[in-house]
């Protein structure tokens, strides 16, 4: 079989589970991997621009949906690979309470989200304070990271006090690394559905559709929950 | 660890500055010998990169580049496809980016060598191709190796230009700055503190050679 290598897009909280993907896919096919990583309003950025990325996984459906629509994507390509949840974290055990109630009686120290521009789960953790009203509160006090890697980099140094991060990124981390977390209710935030779409660029490329199939097979998505995504 | 990142930039600071040689030698001699408001205006243009910061280079170049601006389009329609993104974009903006910096020493010592060795050449009928060749550059040795340090070192410290043209693709874009911002907000630490301390100990050798150079600079003035 003619091996190739397809060029990915991956939106940053997916870095973990696309590695592990990644690995699984070039044994079983052979085609190499070239993944980049970055927040998902960057990397369609990038794309609108011509970047030669061949297939996108998105941490959101919209830009996904936008691509489609602009003649960029394959139409009828987008699958949702992934339905990613929202955790309030801090790496002191006891600051963040299970109830989440610290976000209300304030938390005094800085806090974090990813830019809700650019990143979904930034845009999700804006959605939880504005819900709680409290996102004016917690104007002056609130960091923004320029992906959810970034804040996830933010407070596993020890340089922020808590923040929003992907659930995808706590599963990860050992026991006694975890914290303190707190996952607010899935009313608080519109549900980040992940969608994966082929790129025109990769329309006719053997590894970016074989990976874009591979997305959707079971050893694929033991791994993907593995990583502490929801499959639907 | 993956080394690739390290290739990939010593290939692209080894690209950049062999073409900014090329195109800076004839720019940086009209520079240091002509006058008027055109010298100065070029100068200033040449200088831009220096100052501007790099998020505006990167935003212009973006839009010069991608698919609807004006380089991007050509290079489409010439069957390279996108120049935003890739290899070959880097190379421009690094060009672009480390400009100042191969002008700058050339110019310098262009203008040092003054008019009078080359006076005398002329009187001894040395056309102007040979003068060039047989006096200014030998005697401008330490600017050509001065520009080509500072463009190479300025090109491999190149950030925030590649963070918005590169895309950080694997063996094309991915190049050494990118890679430790990486590592850093993957929290790999070590890796991370390799390669910073490679950067670390290189910029410190090419400023020691800066130092070597000008020393024996200075000697041969004597």
């Amino acid at each position: 079989m003619w091996a190739g290598s397809v060029r990915i897009a991956v939106a940053a909280n997916f870095t973990g589970a696309m590695k592990a993907l990644s690995v699984l896919f070039e044994k079983e096919t052979g085609h190499a991997v070239i993944a980049s990583y970055g927040s998902t309003g960057t990397l369609y950025a990038q794309i609108i621009n011509g970047a030669p990325y061949e297939l996108f996984l998105a941490a959101d459906s919209i830009r996904p949906e936008k691509l489609e629509k602009a003649g960029i994507a394959v139409r009828g390509s987008r699958v949702t690979y992934a339905w990613g949840e929202l955790v309030l974290w801090s790496l002191d055990p006891n600051l963040i309470d299970a109830e989440g109630k610290i976000l209300l009686t304030g938390i005094n120290q800085r806090i974090v989200i990813a830019n809700p521009k650019t990143a979904p789960y930034g845009l999700a953790g804006r959605q939880v304070l504005e819900n709680m009203g409290l996102w004016e509160r917690y104007q002056p006090r609130l960091v923004r990271g320029q992906s959810i890697a970034q804040v996830f980099q933010m407070i596993a140094s020890g340089n922020v006090s808590a923040g929003f991060i992907a659930a995808s990124q706590l599963a990860l981390l050992p026991v006694d690394k975890k914290g303190s977390y707190w996952q607010p209710s899935k009313q608080l935030y519109s549900p980040l559905s992940q969608q994966a779409v082929l790129l025109k660029k990769g329309e006719a490329q053997a590894a970016a559709i074989a990976f874009h199939a591979f997305l959707q097979t079971a050893p694929a998505q033991s791994v993907i929950s593995n990583y502490g995504y929801h499959l639907k | 660890m993956d080394y690739s990142p390290v290739w990939l930039t010593l290939k692209l600071a080894t690209v950049s500055t062999g073409l900014l040689l090329l195109l800076s030698v004839p720019l940086a001699w009209w520079l240091a010998r002509s006058g008027g408001w055109l010298k100065h205006l070029v100068s200033v243009v040449v200088t831009l990169p220096l100052v501007l910061p790099p998020t505006v280079l990167g935003f212009y170049l973006l839009v010069a580049m991608g698919v609807n601006g004006p380089l991007g389009k050509v290079y489409e329609q010439m069957g390279f496809g996108s120049l935003a993104f890739s290899f070959s974009g880097l190379i421009l903006g690094s060009m672009i980016y480390s400009l100042p910096f191969v002008v700058q020493p050339l110019q310098n010592a262009f203008a040092a060598i003054g008019r009078r060795p080359l006076e005398v050449a002329a009187t001894l009928c040395a056309s102007p191709i040979d003068r060039f060749f047989s006096i200014v550059i030998p005697l401008s040795v330490p600017g050509f190796l001065t520009a080509a340090t500072l463009g190479f070192a300025h090109t491999v410290g190149e950030f925030g230009v590649v963070l918005m043209i590169g895309g950080s693709i694997p063996g094309e874009t991915k190049v050494l700055s990118i890679a430790i911002y990486e590592h850093v907000e993957s929290l790999e630490y070590v890796q991370a503190h390799w390669l910073s301390a490679g950067m670390l100990l290189f910029s410190f050798c090419v400023l020691l050679l800066m130092q070597l150079l000008n020393r024996g600079n200075g000697k041969n003035l004597l």
